[in-house]
């Protein structure tokens, strides 16, 4: 397989689009939502999803043939469960502020559906190219919402955007102090985990008309 | 603070204060999938709770004696100096899809109708973030033993009360008129978000 023909560009595409694993999918909600506080914590953990999710993928699809069917879940959750304490490590030892403010939610990428998902519907059944392409499609469609939630909690929960950087988040920009004195006001309730609810509940509509994706419940 | 009001405590703030699916998010996947149906979340509710309750005091005893830095000192003096931290991901993990399964075959030797109720909710649990999350919250929280049991059986409590109202509120909600791009896992995330609201109230509580 070339690796830009039509069909790749098309498992990338779908996750991101039409097939967006968090929005369309319904999976690895859990982890959307606790990291989606501020943009800097949003983009670190879909880095750390990239690279679980496109490693387990490639692991999986190249043992794909020596994997007997029961016991492929225990097999799939010890690759996983390995790819994340590596991934809790490095952030232990090279970003430990942000491991902190992760807490306990860098450990529960392990059940994580969207990476079991993945393993068990695509990288068990295409080979290791196509796997890594699923992956990163995957972890991008996952990145694109958590970004855009926590880009809007932060900015009107908070009124700061913060970037990632070694230590506690690099401030980008902040709501300036005049408008506050004009009388503009944080929505603290953002902050909170209603918040995030909320707002994730609107862009899964807003992506839904977007796809043109109905539901029957 | 008598030994009594502390567990009540942890107990109230587990199931209402830090909701385990309302404040902290976890186990969101099955919580919106099942609560299309109210009999299957009573049912996947419950299996939460005996597995919670059991994994979360397992795991408790591998990190106190096992994993925790200077945890293996009962073996011999030389160990204290060891720190097995890093494989707590991968112990957890397989104590609890071991015990998912324990759990199966124990209910369907001993009580049919039970396994015949739950029995296809338990392999879902094994990958709920609820139960790992239950454990690492745990070590994280640095509790006893028995606060550990009695926060495991807590969240779990919180999860069960918090499906249950989400799928009576959806079932209510069955021939409302909703835009058709929200039904479904819109309309339940946008409901989740009034919930959460209304578990905030509890936050004041303090005991």
């Amino acid at each position: 397989m070339e690796l830009f023909s039509t069909e790749s560009k098309k498992i990338i595409n779908d996750p991101i689009n039409v097939n967006n694993p968090i929005s369309l999918q319904v999976l690895g909600i859990c982890s959307a939502l606790a990291v989606t506080i501020r943009l800097d914590q949003a983009i670190i953990m879909t880095l750390a999803v990239l690279f679980v999710l496109t490693s387990s993928n490639v692991i999986l699809s190249l043992i794909r043939n020596y994997i007997p069917a029961r016991v492929r879940i225990v097999i799939m959750l010890s690759v996983i469960a390995s790819l994340v304490s590596v991934v809790d490590e490095l952030l232990k030892a090279y970003l430990y502020d942000m491991s902190k403010q992760l807490s306990v939610f860098v450990g529960l990428i392990i059940t994580n559906c969207i990476i079991m998902g993945r393993a068990e519907a695509f990288a068990l059944k295409n080979g290791p190219s196509k796997a890594f392409l699923d992956g990163v499609g995957n972890s991008m469609g996952y990145g694109l919402i958590i970004i855009i939630v926590s880009f809007f909690r932060e900015l009107f929960g908070a009124g700061t955007i913060t970037l990632p950087d070694g230590g506690a988040g690099y401030v980008l920009w902040s709501i300036p102090d005049s408008w506050y004195a004009a009388g503009y006001e944080n929505i603290g309730l953002l902050v909170l985990s209603p918040g995030a609810f909320i707002i994730l509940g609107l862009v899964i509509w807003f992506q839904r008309e977007m796809a043109g994706v109905e539901e029957d419940a | 603070m008598s030994g009594l009001e502390h567990y009540l405590s942890i107990f109230t703030k587990a199931v209402f204060i830090e909701n385990i699916v309302l404040a902290y998010f976890l186990g969101l996947c099955s919580f919106l999938a099942i609560s299309k149906n109210i009999n299957a979340s009573v049912g996947i509710g419950m299996a939460v709770v005996v597995v919670l309750t059991i994994t979360a005091p397992i795991n408790w005893f591998l990190w106190e004696f096992l994993l925790d830095k200077g945890a293996l000192v009962w073996i011999s003096e030389d160990f204290k100096d060891t720190d097995l931290g890093f494989l707590k991901l991968i112990v957890f993990i397989s104590v609890i899809a071991a015990m998912v399964q324990l759990v199966e075959m124990f209910m369907e030797r001993f009580s049919q109708s039970l396994y015949n109720s739950l029995g296809i909710f338990l392999p879902l649990i094994a990958v709920n973030c609820s139960i790992l999350g239950g454990s690492l919250f745990m070590v994280e929280r640095e509790y006893t033993i028995s606060e550990t049991v009695v926060y495991g059986f807590g969240s779990g409590v919180g999860f069960f009360l918090a499906i249950v109202a989400l799928a009576s509120i959806r079932y209510r909600l069955r021939y409302s008129n909703i835009p058709p791009r929200l039904r479904g896992v819109g309309m339940a995330m946008l409901l989740t978000g009034l919930l959460s609201m209304a578990f905030m109230a509890f936050s004041g509580i303090d005991l």
